[in-house]
């Protein structure tokens, strides 16, 4: 008997494998600019600005964010799992998560690459 | 052999008070990773996007910004956040040797539990600090 479900996990090494890729590029991401405080004892708005001016540091920051947004995505689903038992309120759920971290990462672009 | 036949079946007691439930340590980190992970879902995301939005819109938003930031209240929440930022990543860098078989064992994953809870909390401070 087959136990698989829809709205349940993706019974595969991927997402295990995601949730743990996904959190080291975030840790990665978080050692560069502690090093970047650090090494210039702090950040004000004139660096600020001038590390998102430049395209590799928007680059790694738009990583950092799917990275963010996928892991956030893994990690809800597996509270829901555990505590969302009627399948239709789960479905809800899950696909207003889904919307809400894909507006997250327009809102991402925007910031990022939108007009300054 | 009638006890074979039909073995006893003692009532188990089923104790899942969580107010009483005793957890050991790894538990309370393992429970604190989630919570630590909603939070940083829930309310991390959309004030980091909304800070670095602020932050890059014009100098003036900027120092809106960092004039709002200023307030008692919302170091507050800036500290929680850490808080869960910092447990999160301490639990996650736990959970990654583990997952690489480093202290499986029951004494060196309690020791690491006792770790990641202390190493945070310090982590915590030194934001505090940085904050006040």
């Amino acid at each position: 008997m087959t136990r698989r479900q829809a709205v349940g996990a993706h019974y595969g090494l991927m997402d295990w494998l995601i949730q743990r890729v996904s959190a080291v590029l975030m840790t990665l991401y978080s050692l560069l600019l502690l090093v970047i405080a650090l090494v210039n004892g702090g950040i004000g708005y004139e660096l600020w600005r001038s590390l998102f001016a430049n395209g590799a540091f928007t680059v790694a920051s738009f990583l950092f964010m799917v990275a963010l947004l996928y892991h956030a995505w893994i990690g809800a689903r597996e509270i829901y799992m555990d505590y969302l038992k009627p399948v239709g309120l789960r479905l809800t759920v899950q696909a207003a998560t889904i919307v809400l971290l894909v507006a997250y990462l327009g809102w991402t672009v925007q910031i990022l690459w939108g007009a300054k | 052999m009638r006890a074979l036949e039909r073995p006893v079946i003692k009532p188990r007691p089923v104790y899942l008070n969580l107010v009483k439930i005793r957890m050991p340590v790894a538990s309370i980190v393992s429970f604190l990773h989630r919570v630590s992970g909603a939070a940083l879902l829930v309310f991390g995301i959309p004030l980091l996007l909304a800070g670095v939005s602020a932050s890059l819109a014009s100098p003036e938003s900027y120092a809106d910004l960092t004039q709002t930031l200023a307030h008692p209240l919302a170091k507050l929440v800036l500290l929680g956040l850490a808080w869960a930022f910092l447990h999160h990543l301490c639990a996650g860098i736990r959970h990654l040797l583990l997952d690489l078989q480093v202290g499986i064992e029951l004494a060196p994953a309690r020791r690491s539990s006792v770790i990641v809870f202390v190493v945070s909390l310090a982590l915590t401070l030194v934001v505090g600090v940085k904050l006040w």
